[in-house]
Parts: C-alpha cells; sequence; structure tokens
C-alpha cells in the first residue's frame, strides 16, 4: 500500500507522518511536492502538520491553492482516503473537504502535551483496528485547534457519528477540563460524509514507537491497511 | 589597493560620530593606522560591526583561551559557526548556546524569536538538521508586571519560532530572581545531528569562486543590533527598540530545508549565517578563516526597499539571509535549489587573490581593507580584576547565623514553600506552549533532569541540558563557575548518558568595572577545572557582557548547554519513581551547607554565605557509580539533588510526573548532628537520589567508587504521602499538597488577572 505525504512550504510533521507509515506500518511512503499535480499512484494522501506558508492571512487558508490539491481534492471526492492532521485538518477544512473550522485555543497559548483521546466509532476505514471504548494517549501540538462549526453542522456531525474522536480524560470521560483547546463538543477528530476524510488536531503519527510513549497511534494506520485489503 | 572614496551624502566623520559608532579615540587611531588614511563612512560602520564586544571577544579573548577545547570527542571546537562532536556510528552532534538579552529586554517576543532563529542557523550552516533546542532564561521577581509580561513575551517568542520551524523544544532552565530584574538573560541552545564526514564549513576558499546572498531580502532592520548587545540597558534603551530584528520563522523553515539541500548538493565551498552584524560579519568573517581576498559589489544585494546605502546593506541585521560560497559554474545550480524553496539568491561578489576586503557599490569602492586586518587588528584589552570587597564580606556570612521564622518549627511548611518558590516549582506553563514531541525523537522532554533525544538508525540517545546558578557565581566565582558544569554533568548522567562536551553562554555586567571582570575571570578559571576533570571539554559558545540595568549588574551566569551520550537506549532513565517497594537511595552525602542556598533567599530573603563546595572528584565518582549502576540495570529512577536540597529533590521524584505520582517514607536520623535545615534544604554538590529494586548492588556499585551511599527510605503508594523522620520528629505531607504546591505555582501567578495577583501581593500569601 502507498502513502502519499504532501509537502507544503512550512509542512514540518510531513517526515513525521512518513516515517509513522515506513517503521510503524512497513508500507510504502511517497513525499508528495507541493508544486506538482502527480499524486504518483498513492492510496492514501496525508495532509501532515506544520504551519503551511507560515499560517500567514488564515492557518490552511493558502495551502489550500497549491496545484498538489486540485488532485488531492479529487482523490478525496474519488472516494479514497485522506488523513488531515493538524495543520492539515486546517488545509481539508479550508479546502471543502470536511466542514467546520479550527480557530485559536480558547487559552489563546499554543499547547503542547499528551492528550487522552475517546474513540467513539470503531467501524470506519481509519479506526477499524481500535476496539469500542478504547483511550488513546496521543499528543497534541497546536495553536488553533479550537474546533467550531454552525450548531445545523454540528448536529449532523453528531447525529451522524461523524466524529471519531474526542478529548477525555484518563479513563474516557468527557470533560471540559480535559479539553486543550476549547473545541466544541470536545471534538478531536471528524470524517466527511463520505467516510473517507479523517481530520484530527492530535498527532498520531507521534504515537508509533513505544520507546516515545503509547503507541496509540500506530492502529489508525493499520486500520487504513485493512481498509485497503478487504 | 583601489582607490577607496566617500560617497556623496556620507556625514563627516566627527569624534562625536566615532563615539556613536562605540569606538573609543585610540581604536579609531588603530583604524586610520589599518588603512594609512580616514576611514569613510561605511568603512566605519564597517569597523564599529566587527569591533564590537558581542562580535569581537575584544575583553574576554585571553581569558576564553584558558578553556579546554581538546578532546577525544571532538570534532569542530570553537571557531565555526557551532561545536561538532563525535557519539559513535560515525553520527556527530552540531551543537552552540547564544544569548539574545538585549533585544529580549527591550521586545521580549522578537528578541526571543530571533535568538532561536539565529542559533538555529548557526547549527544547519554546518550540515546538521536540527534536532532539538533548548533555552536558559532569566526574569526579574512575578511580582512584578513588568516581569510577568517580559516572561510571557520571551516564551511565546521562543515558542512561536521553534513550534512554527519544527524543531522540538526540550529542555532548558527559567529563573526568577530580581538580580535580572531590568535585564533579562535570554539564552538559546540548537542541537543538531550529521554524519561525521558531512561537515560543513564556514571557510572562504578559491579564487574566482562567486558569493551569494540567499534567503530572505535585506531590509533596513536591526542595523547597529550588535553594537546595541554591547552597552549597558539604561531608560534609553527602550528608544533602540528598532533595532530589535524582527524574525520569520517560516522563511526560516524554507532556508533551512534550502540550506541543508545546498549543502548536500555539492555545489558550495562554505556557508555561514548572517547574524549580528549581518552582511559585513559574515563575509570579513569567511574570508579571515580561508586567508583570501573577497570583494562584495552591494548593489547587487536584494533589497526590499530602494535606496538602501552600502551603509545601511552592509549593517542590516534582518534575518533569515545566508553567505554562501559556491563553486565557481555552479551559481546556477545554487539558485535553482533556491528558487524551489521560493527564496531568492544573488551573485553579490567573488573570491579574490588580491589580500584585501574590498566593498564596491556598483563600480565605486566604497571600503577597502587590508588581508584580514579587520578580523585580526582587532584589539583585545587585558583588563584590572579585582573582586568587590562587599561581595568577599557577603560571602563570609555565616549562613546559621539566621533565626528561623516561627513557621519553620513545621519543616513542611517550608518544603511547601520552597516547591512554590517560581524558581524551584514546575515550569511547565511555559514549556506547554513548546512544542516538543515535533520529528518524533524525544524520549524524554522538558521537566526531566536533562531532555533525552534518540538518534534514529542507531541505538543512540543524545541527553542535553543548559544550566547555572547564578548565585552561587555571584557569591564565590570560581566555585559557582565549577559548580554549573558539574549539575550540567550531573544532570545528563541522570539520564543515563556519558557527558560529553559543553557549549557556553556567558552572561556577565560591563568587562571595564574590575569587579566584573573578576567575575568573568574566575568563574572562567572554574569552569576550565570542572571541564577538565569531568573531561568534557568546550567546543564554543558566546559572552554576553553590559548586562547592566540601572539598577546594577545580573549576577554572573555563565550558562551551561551540555551534551552526552547514552550508548543503549535501554539505560534511559528518568527522574521520578514509579514503583512502589524499590528502596531510595542517596548517592552522596549530607553536609552542613546552607549559604548560597534557595532556602536562605526565598525564605529570608538573603543571598549571602559560601556557596556548596565543589569537590570535582567526588563530582566525577558520582557520575560514574551513577552510569556504573544504570548500565548494570540497578535503577530505576535518578534524580540530581539542586535547588532546594534533599527534601525538594525528593518531593520532586514523587510528584514531578503527575501521571505517576507516588509517596516516599523517608529515614534522614543517619544525619541528625547535622542541623536540621541543612539535612532537608542544604545544597550539597554531588548527590543523586537514585530507586532501586536491588539496592544492595548500588550500595556496591558506590562502594567500588569510594562513593558514600545510604539507603534512605522506599517509594510508596501515592496514597501513603511522604512520610519523614528526621532528629526526633515523624513529619509528613500529602502528596496532592506537594504536587499543588510545585504544579500551580507559576499558572496561579501567570493565569490570573492582574488585580488577583496585586490582592495576593498585599495580602502576602505568597504565590
Amino acid at each position: 500500500m502507498k502513502f502519499g505525504v504532501v509537502t507544503f512550504p512550512g509542512s514540518n510533521c510531513d517526515y513525521d507522518a512518513f516515517q509513522a507509515v515506513v517503521e510503524g506500518v512497513s508500507q510504502e511512503a511517497v513525499y508528495l511536492w507541493h508544486k506538482e499535480h502527480d499524486l504518483q499512484g498513492v492510496d492514501v494522501v496525508i495532509l501532515p502538520g506544520g504551519f503551511s506558508y507560515g499560517d500567514y492571512l488564515r492557518a490552511g487558508a493558502i495551502a489550500r491553492f497549491s496545484p498538489i490539491m486540485t488532485e488531492v481534492v479529487a482523490h478525496a471526492k474519488s472516494g479514497r482516503p485522506v488523513l488531515a492532521i493538524c495543520n492539515g485538518f486546517q488545509v481539508a477544512c479550508e479546502a471543502g473537504l470536511l466542514p467546520g473550522a479550527l480557530l485559536r485555543n480558547a487559552s489563546l497559548h499554543f499547547i503542547s502535551r499528551p492528550a487522552y483521546l475517546r474513540v467513539d466509532r470503531v467501524d470506519t476505514q481509519f479506526t477499524n483496528a481500535y476496539s469500542s471504548g478504547d483511550v488513546l494517549r496521543v499528543p497534541v501540538a497546536h495553536g488553533e485547534g479550537r474546533f467550531t462549526a454552525h450548531a445545523d453542522t454540528l448536529s449532523e456531525l453528531e447525529d451522524t457519528g461523524r466524529v471519531l474522536f474526542r478529548y477525555c480524560d484518563s479513563l474516557g470521560q468527557v470533560v471540559d477540563a480535559e479539553n486543550p483547546n476549547g473545541s466544541a463538543n470536545s471534538i478531536a477528530g471528524i470524517i466527511n460524509a463520505g467516510g473517507n476524510v479523517l481530520g484530527m488536531m492530535p498527532h498520531p503519527e507521534r504515537a508509533i514507537d513505544p520507546t516515545l510513549g503509547r503507541p496509540d497511534g500506530a492502529p489508525l494506520f493499520r486500520s487504513l491497511l485493512a481498509q485497503v485489503a478487504a | 589597493m583601489a582607490h577607496v572614496a566617500a560617497r556623496p551624502g556620507d556625514p563627516i566623520i566627527t569624534p562625536a560620530l566615532v563615539k556613536e559608532h562605540g569606538l573609543t579615540a585610540q581604536e579609531y587611531d588603530r583604524v586610520r593606522a589599518m588603512l594609512g588614511r580616514e576611514p569613510t563612512f561605511t568603512e566605519l560602520g564597517i569597523v564599529s560591526a566587527l569591533w564590537n564586544e558581542h562580535c569581537s571577544y575584544k575583553h574576554s579573548r585571553n581569558v576564553l583561551r584558558t578553556l579546554p577545547t581538546e578532546g577525544a570527542a571532538v570534532i569542530q571546537g570553537p571557531g565555526e559557526n557551532a561545536g561538532v562532536v563525535r557519539i559513535g556510528d560515525g553520527v556527530a552532534i552540531a551543537f552552540k548556546i547564544e544569548s539574545h538579552n538585549h533585544p529580549s529586554a527591550v521586545e521580549p517576543y522578537q528578541g526571543a524569536a530571533t535568538g532561536v532563529g539565529g542559533i538555529l542557523r548557526d547549527v544547519f550552516t554546518m550540515g546538521a538538521r536540527p534536532i532539538a533546542m533548548l533555552n536558559s532564561l532569566r526574569f526579574g521577581s512575578l511580582d512584578s508586571a513588568r516581569n510577568r509580561y517580559l516572561f510571557a513575551g520571551v516564551v511565546k517568542g521562543v515558542g512561536d519560532y521553534g513550534n512554527c520551524v519544527g524543531v522540538p523544544t526540550v529542555a532548558g532552565e527559567i529563573v526568577f530572581d530580581s538580580a535580572y530584574d531590568g535585564n533579562p538573560l535570554v539564552n538559546a541552545m540548537c542541537v543538531g545531528v550529521l554524519s561525521e564526514d558531512e561537515i560543513m564549513r564556514a571557510k572562504a576558499e578559491g579564487v574566482g569562486n562567486p558569493i551569494l546572498c540567499v534567503g530572505a531580502r535585506t531590509g533596513r532592520d536591526g542595523i547597529h543590533g550588535a553594537s546595541f548587545a554591547s552597552e549597558d540597558l539604561s531608560a534609553a534603551s527602550e528608544a533602540k527598540r528598532p533595532r530589535v530584528q524582527v524574525g520569520d520563522p517560516f522563511t526560516e523553515k524554507l532556508l533551512l530545508e534550502a540550506s541543508l539541500e545546498l549543502i548536500r548538493s555539492g555545489n558550495i565551498v562554505a556557508i555561514q549565517d548572517m547574524g549580528a552584524a549581518g552582511l559585513t560579519s559574515s563575509s570579513a568573517e569567511m574570508a579571515a578563516r580561508g586567508d583570501v581576498g573577497v570583494t562584495i559589489d552591494t548593489s547587487r544585494v536584494p533589497v526590499r526597499e530602494p535606496g538602501m546605502t552600502p551603509y545601511e546593506i552592509l549593517l542590516s541585521e534582518s534575518q533569515e539571509r545566508m553567505l554562501v560560497v559556491a563553486h565557481k559554474g555552479h551559481e546556477d545550480a545554487v539558485i535553482d535549489i533556491l528558487r524551489k524553496w521560493d527564496l531568492t539568491a544573488e551573485v553579490i561578489g567573488e573570491v579574490i587573490a588580491d589580500p584585501v576586503y574590498r566593498v564596491t557599490e556598483g563600480d565605486r569602492v566604497v571600503a577597502e581593507f587590508p588581508g584580514s586586518a579587520l578580523v585580526t587588528e582587532c584589539p583585545r584589552y587585558d583588563v584590572p580584576a579585582e573582586e568587590d570587597p562587599a561581595a568577599a564580606e557577603r560571602r563570609s556570612f555565616d549562613a546559621h547565623s539566621v533565626a528561623e521564622l516561627a513557621q519553620e518549627s513545621d519543616p513542611m511548611w517550608t518544603l511547601v514553600r520552597l516547591l512554590s518558590t517560581p524558581t524551584i516549582a514546575s515550569k511547565r506553563w511555559a514549556y506547554l506552549q513548546f512544542d516538543s514531541t515535533v520529528r518524533t525523537n524525544t524520549v524524554i522532554g522538558p521537566g526531566g533532569d536533562a531532555a533525552v533525544i534518540r538518534i534514529r538508525g542507531t541505538d543512540r540517545a543524545v541527553a542535553l541540558k543548559t544550566d547555572c546558578n547564578g548565585r552561587y557565581v555571584a557569591l564565590e566565582p570560581r566555585v559557582g563557575g565549577r559548580i554549573a558544569v558539574a549539575e550540567a554533568a550531573r544532570n545528563v548522567a541522570c539520564t543515563g548518558a556519558r557527558p560529553l562536551a559543553i557549549t557556553n553562554c556567558l552572561n556577565f555586567g560591563n568587562p571595564t568595572r574590575p569587579e566584573i571582570f573578576f567575575q568573568f575571570r574566575e568563574a572562567v578559571a572554574g569552569m576550565a577545572e570542572a571541564c577538565r576533570s569531568l573531561e568534557t571539554p568546550v567546543t564554543g559558545g558566546n559572552v554576553s557582557f553590559y548586562n547592566e540595568s540601572p539598577s546594577g549588574a545580573v549576577y554572573p551566569t555563565p550558562v551551561i548547554g551540555m551534551v552526552g551520550v547514552i550508548d543503549s537506549m535501554e539505560h534511559v532513565t528518568r527522574a521520578t519513581f514509579s514503583t512502589a517497594g524499590d528502596a531510595i537511595i542517596l548517592l552522596g552525602d549530607c553536609s552542613d551547607e546552607l549559604g548560597g542556598s534557595e532556602y536562605l533567599a526565598s525564605i529570608h530573603g538573603i543571598v549571602a554565605g559560601s556557596p556548596p563546595a565543589c569537590d570535582l572528584a567526588r563530582e566525577r565518582g558520582v557520575i560514574n557509580a551513577l552510569l556504573d549502576a544504570i548500565v548494570g540495570g540497578y535503577i530505576t529512577s535518578a534524580h540530581d539533588c539542586s535547588d532546594g536540597g534533599l527534601s525538594v529533590a525528593l518531593a520532586e521524584c514523587m510528584m514531578g510526573d503527575t501521571e505517576v505520582m507516588t509517596g516516599a517514607d523517608i529515614d534522614l536520623t543517619q544525619w541528625d548532628d547535622l542541623p536540621l535545615r541543612a539535612v532537608l534544604f542544604g545544597e550539597t554538590q554531588g548527590r543523586v537520589i537514585v530507586s532501586s529494586s536491588q539496592p544492595e548492588r548500588v550500595l556496591d556499585v558506590a562502594a567500588q567508587h569510594g562513593l558514600p551511599a545510604a539507603r534512605i527510605g522506599t517509594v510508596r503508594a501515592a496514597g501513603a504521602g511522604l512520610l519523614l523522620r528526621t532528629h526526633g520528629a515523624k513529619l509528613s505531607a500529602s502528596t496532592e499538597a506537594l504536587a499543588s504546591a510545585y504544579h500551580m505555582a507559576i499558572p496561579r501567578i501567570m493565569d490570573c488577572d492582574p488585580a488577583t495577583v496585586a490582592i495576593r501581593e498585599t495580602e502576602g500569601v505568597g504565590p
């Protein structure tokens, strides 16, 4: 299975995503340069974290106009998987692949720490290797991660089960005190209506190797393999 | 020699103008002698940029020469953009620390941000991929709104820059003391990894090779930034705010990737950051290192606005720029790589056979200096050094004469109070704002004794730490200098690392004052002794003088940036207790030392007495015994015993990591012959607290090294809290109470609105 990691100017988690694929699930990974139009036949596109275009204007607002994004949007529209992490989530929202937007953290501070995540659904192509009720420990590192959307959109996301990850405590309780950025309904990650685009603020690609902490991000990548194998 | 003429519109050079450029009359005479004529305005600017203290080390060079710089691991010592050491498996580590104190004092956000940017460039110009940032920050007391503003601004500046570039900020130290009122210290350290055979140097070579200016365009910002850093801070400093450069971490990230690609491409001979004193210093230094001539045409430098004079272009400190010497004929390849990253690259000069440093503006020669005289003819001063009698008197103070406060009848009151002192308390409030896990190598991040970063492709890791106790240095500079090195070494050893080498950032007051130069000379002598004894040579660093505000000089603060290597990932050791039932052992001993302690400073407001003794043989013994015990597999955790003494270190072992809190049952009765407060809060050096499931083995190893060591207790579950038997008393405190004091102290100050803070101050409750 082949993963393509997009490198925008200012992307800085492209390397981590690449390594997660190669070291974590032993699959092929290639970098996709933002000025190109060629997806090199990849099965999964990863929009990585970082500060594309310095987050100038608004996080993700410029990156969505990159040449490569035309192909990424087409890839997504055809139902193939896109994993959008952190700044990638912001780019995906700006590109219209996902609803809502990411605002400055409620604290107004950048926040970097491990966060606990509750997996709300395990029947998606991104989460089928998790078990129901799993509580993950995955790093967050962002200044603008406060997910927000129109009340109708939020209801739709909730009613259609499109919230995959929520911030919680170590026991899986969703409490405000554990929400690092003030996001609506403690939302950490959502999928699109087609279920093939996942946007999430936490960094599963940083939770692969047990020497660095709990390897709770690895099943996400394994889930994608199972999906394609199936 | 070419004919050099003044440009139309250049100001006439008067004694006042010379003085404004920070040159003495004698130094100006030296320039005239060097040129054999009067300098032009452009030349005056060039000299002032290179001969200020920040760039020339004119007061420090002769003293710095006494530091040991060689060792088996050293590949590149002082003199390049960064030092380089080998760690095995063909892998090398490039690292350096630098100050950005003055800019941060007037503009904390940009001052700190550009400090991070500058040190990053110093490391990646060596061909190294930056893998970690550290910092060492000092502010006045957080009781002051100005200091809270500086602290918050510096933390945000450090965070925003490093986070955007994508280099994790993994360790550091933050100290609050009124000695830094009005003159905060902001030191940033960068660490990079490269393969031993890939080192790039900043040495211009090859007549005819083109010189290129790459990266951001040159603007009018930061002109005379380096000379601003070479004078005392005063009320007028605020007006020099425009001399502070403005950083753009996004461009830095592009420049980082482009530079590494450029270095690997084989198209270039040398590369150097245009840091302090910009184009002037980078071009003159590269030429001097290669012992070649260069010519630079300022009219070809890409600028942000029209009408910039050669003087402005040469002295601009616009950020995110590099000077590159390419192989002749490879100019287009260089330009292509920069263009790929949306950056500019322009040929602005070349390496020439004439032994001159020449600057032209089109065809007009606006400056010309013979050979590398600009760099080599720089004045050096040996100034008088004499200890301030008041300092000697402070040192002779008997710390035991201080009467205890009534509340101290409960030593747990004192302990809680110390844990909530901002200098001791958890700095989580700051490091939550630093991305510490990007690049996925961070094994131990902020909050540990030292950061541990794994080296991909090997089974090794590096341990990194910055450290200094300025109070000790103020009281007895030589001992303080020794302790700064020894403690940093102990810190990295606690993670399982063999200390390898240091970089240093020497923050002092005005060196023309004999009592300041005494501090400098003595502190460096102490550092040199410790570096020799611990076999950790100095690979480079930075001197920052003139750290004085109207209220006086800062504590002499020689910050040590230590690199250690862990040969196997299985030896990585954490600071906090983890397993109930483990024995707790003190490596080292207790003694009757309270001078210079955090206890005296924060409980009694007294900075006096002799700092704790530093026996370097003992320090070696502790490090060697600890590493032997770790490699033997006997150690569960290891934590250095420093500020606040044994009781603070024990509390940190219990609750430093809020996710793995424990209790501890401690018996200190074997030291009942010493004063209680010396046992609990004295800062005797050469001590480490370890936990172990094989205490006999640990004690055996210590005995083999002739090191005193004793079992002092047992790790318990968190619910048991801290139980402490000493001097006939049974003291206790809950783990939660200790954790709350330690973890909440800074958030309580920083996250409150100013009114609340003011109320708390008037109530005298303390943070």
